[in-house]
């Protein structure tokens, strides 16, 4: 199905493309149902039933989301409006949706204009208030932070934005039916329960299918295993200092916001990415945070104080955004610093970035460019001698950075010597 | 009137989803349930709300009904029980695999009884029956360090995340974190620092996030968490009640728990913060000897005595998941998965390690090498080879 949509896309051969009014904002990459129909005959060279048919699996699945009645979920051949949905949301990567992602979702419609949510969601809001109320304060405080991010967007980004959050969560938590309120939900509740376990299971099987080419031991890796041809060329293209990674890598950014941070390359690029957005304090307020919750016990009371000047004062030269609930506590907090002092503000700027920033990250040019620009590595001839093995070098400790770091003015000659061949048995 | 239901239609839409577990089709399949189930009760509840029915109708509307609801119980039943396995019928089987030895390190004198890897993906420290703890440069296998316990029986060692120091304990009750130096003059168990304190042996240590603090497991039957510095117990987790064999921290994005299992058959899953017990698993019918998450964070594997293993999902809190076959009697020592997690490497202690499928439930190889019982088994940090540690005192790299 997403191939379909990938050529539908498609500059030159794709869709034709209109401007949608809506009063007076101008919405660009709209189309008409008609067209998506004119075009899949044409495309496939089918018979306009079967092209309806497709449209209309489009549409059911979420690639496709109609602008004039969002909640009716079908193609029509005529001159209705509809868009396309971005990849972040489509079925067959964002999922399975959560709980807590669709507990926010609700609580920003209920936020922004009171008596917006219809029958069904405010149902399902309440249901969902009583189970995860244990976290309710977070998905209040994430629903108002989004807002407000988003009050910050032109216009029509702003309107394209929630109209693909909509039609995501059309999909994924359809409309009940009033007549089968009470019997349903008694009766259909341990389905439900089966069918997330279902879910659950499934989500197995995709992490395996998506990490599988990023599996030396099942794929192979390239140039080649290092254990197997004593060719390390591919740990140093992989290195954390390199200046050009492999594209297999920076794919892995994409997988998830983890992968992302956890690669200090990664990390790199994030910032230089967040400083163009003026919002680099973000991540450099939840390094910090990680450095008081996994640093020495004795330095915990200065590092908080230096998190509290840096990016907590009132008029901190790098104030983070932290809605007041947060940085009240977290304020009180200081008054007795402890290791976990700073966790719900560290929590909170870490889902803010995963939700706001990341998702722009990999649209961005940065990121597009680094992606295309990625080397993908030859893979090596195996040598003509296979017996004949290379010689394997030994690599500096990593004992051996920390310490001539350390030893920076002091001439400590032993070391060096020690670490300069291969290290001398013991 | 009435909508006029077509049970067959619906239905044969229904049963599709037993025989293609595609995620998509849940998403339909849950509207289709609930047309259904509205569909299925409209009668009643449009009899509830007028007054006067013809009986007839009344009789006929709800045998229509109770048919309809049988049918759906019996589509609901074929759900129940969901196992992985039958979800992963339309994954692509693995082709064979083969994996030689590429490296053999040999150097103890006895037993080796446990082993990590370094960041740096070379790297290795192993301790052993006789005390000595070793950390070597396993691509070139050569030895680095050597450090000679003051116990026997070191069944625990750790590489510190930064690959200055490493960490190790065993009948002495102690951990003991020991800074790599590279003076070849200097004797690096003088710079030992004494971390943990149990009132047991020492069965498993891990370092967190960083250097500056260690996870422990005893055989006094409770983990701790220490301040590397001060040496002071930061949080102590007491649940089992029987030693604690193994523990391992979870991969996720808030970084707070971890899992451990022991010899009272129960796998603990805690909270580091608060020292609660979060979640527990109860299905092994022997002691567990090692645990592991998955790559998502999301489950973990358990290898037991009772010869198999099993993987626990999380969210689902339950097993999803059996990998033993009839031929294997012996227990499983240690686990650990590939980095997609489709492979799960089991060391047993009939001096083997079998390689199964994750999802498929299935072996997919067999390694033979080991000249005694497999005591230890780690995947490298970028999932280029493992290596396993054996009674035969040495330890073997295989990709």
């Amino acid at each position: 199905m997403e191939r379909v949509i990938v050529s539908m896309q498609d500059p030159d051969m794709g869709m034709k493309m209109r401007n949608q009014r809506l009063l007076i904002t101008v919405i660009p990459h709209a189309m008409t149902g008609r067209d998506i129909v004119d075009w899949l005959i044409q495309k496939y060279t089918i018979t306009e039933e079967e092209a309806l048919h497709i449209g209309n699996f489009l549409v059911k699945y979420g690639y496709i989301y109609p602008l004039k009645e969002p909640r009716n979920l079908c193609l029509k051949q005529d001159e209705t409006p509809y868009r396309f949905q971005t990849p972040y949301y489509w079925t067959s990567t964002r999922w399975p949706a959560s709980e807590l992602d669709y507990a926010i979702y609700l609580a920003k419609k209920n936020i922004r204009k009171q008596g917006e949510l219809i029958e069904y969601e405010k149902e399902c809001y309440n249901a969902l208030h009583k189970r995860i109320n244990h976290t309710w304060d977070f998905v209040v405080m994430q629903a108002r932070e989004q807002l407000r991010a988003s009050k910050q967007r032109r216009k029509a980004d702003r309107i394209v934005l929630e109209c693909q959050e909509q039609a995501y969560w059309l999909i994924n938590r359809p409309p009940v039916s009033r007549y089968s309120d009470v019997m349903l939900y008694m009766w259909c509740l341990p389905l439900k329960n089966k069918l997330c376990m279902f879910v659950w299971v499934c989500s197995f099987v995709k992490y395996c299918e998506q990490y599988q080419d990023h599996d030396p031991i099942m794929q192979g890796c390239l140039p080649s295993n290092p254990w197997i041809t004593d060719d390390i060329m591919y740990w140093n293209m992989n290195s954390e200092t390199v200046t050009m990674p492999t594209k297999l890598r920076v794919e892995r950014w994409s997988f998830s916001f983890m992968e992302l941070l956890n690669d200090p390359l990664g990390r790199k690029e994030l910032l230089t990415y967040l400083e163009k957005e003026f919002s680099a304090e973000n991540l450099c307020f939840w390094q910090a945070c990680e450095e008081v919750r996994h640093g020495e016990a004795s330095k915990i009371a200065a590092k908080v104080d230096e998190v509290y000047k840096q990016f907590l004062a009132p008029g901190a030269s790098r104030w983070v955004n932290i809605d007041s609930k947060t940085m009240e506590k977290t304020l009180e907090g200081i008054k007795h610093p402890h290791r976990f002092v700073l966790d719900d503000a560290q929590m909170h700027i870490y889902f803010l970035m995963k939700k706001d920033s990341y998702p722009r990250y990999l649209k961005s040019e940065l990121y597009k460019n680094l992606l295309a620009k990625a080397i993908v590595p030859q893979e090596t001839k195996k040598s003509v001698f296979p017996f004949m093995r290379r010689q394997r070098h030994s690599s500096p400790s990593p004992a051996l950075v920390t310490q001539t770091a350390e030893d920076n003015g002091k001439a400590k000659p032993s070391a060096a010597k020690a670490n300069a061949g291969t290290a001398s048995q013991i | 009137m009435y909508p006029s239901i077509h049970p067959s239609i619906h239905l044969s839409t229904l049963t599709s989803i037993s025989s293609s577990p595609v995620i998509i089709y849940v998403h339909l399949a849950v509207q289709q349930l609930q047309t259904l189930c509205f569909l299925a009760n409209f009668p009643l509840a449009k009899m509830a709300a007028q007054e006067v029915q013809p009986s007839e109708t009344i009789a006929k509307l709800k045998s229509e009904s109770e048919a309809l609801k049988t049918k759906l119980e019996e589509e609901r039943a074929k759900l129940h029980d969901v196992e992985l396995h039958q979800v992963a019928e339309k994954v692509d089987p693995l082709g064979q695999f083969v994996m030689k030895t590429r490296r053999t390190l040999k150097g103890h004198g006895n037993k080796v009884l446990c082993m990590d890897w370094c960041k740096d993906k070379r790297r290795i420290v192993s301790s052993s029956q006789d005390g000595k703890v070793i950390v070597w440069d396993a691509f070139t296998t050569n030895k680095e360090h050597a450090v000679t316990m003051p116990c026997t029986w070191v069944m625990a060692c750790a590489y510190a995340p930064s690959g200055c120091a490493v960490a190790c304990g065993g009948l002495d009750n102690k951990c003991s974190v020991y800074p790599l130096s590279l003076d070849k003059n200097e004797n690096l168990a003088a710079k030992k620092k004494s971390v943990a304190m149990h009132t047991n042996y020492l069965s498993a240590c891990s370092f967190t996030n960083s250097d500056m603090q260690i996870l422990t497991s005893s055989g006094d039957g409770t983990c701790a968490l220490w301040d590397v510095e001060s040496g002071q117990l930061l949080q102590s987790f007491h649940g089992h009640a029987a030693d604690v064999l193994c523990l391992d921290l979870a991969p996720s994005e808030t970084g707070n728990t971890f899992v451990s299992g022991g010899c009272d058959k129960k796998a603990n899953v805690w909270d580091m913060r608060s020292g609660q017990c979060i979640q527990s698993f109860e299905t092994h019918e022997s002691d567990i000897n090692s645990v592991r998450y998955y790559p998502s964070g999301d489950a973990f594997a358990s290898g037991s005595d009772d010869a198999t293993c099993r993987l626990y999902d999380l969210r689902a809190d339950r097993e999803v998941a059996i990998y033993s076959k009839e031929s294997i009697i012996f227990g499983a020592s240690s686990v650990d998965f590939s980095l997609s997690g489709r492979l799960l490497f089991g060391g047993y202690n009939d001096y083997t390690i079998n390689v199964w499928d994750v999802l498929k439930g299935t072996r997919v190889s067999i390694l033979f090498g080991h000249e005694n019982r497999v005591s230890t088994l780690r995947v490298s940090p970028d999932g280029t080879a493992f290596c396993s540690g054996s009674w035969d005192h040495t330890l073997r790299v295989r990709e």
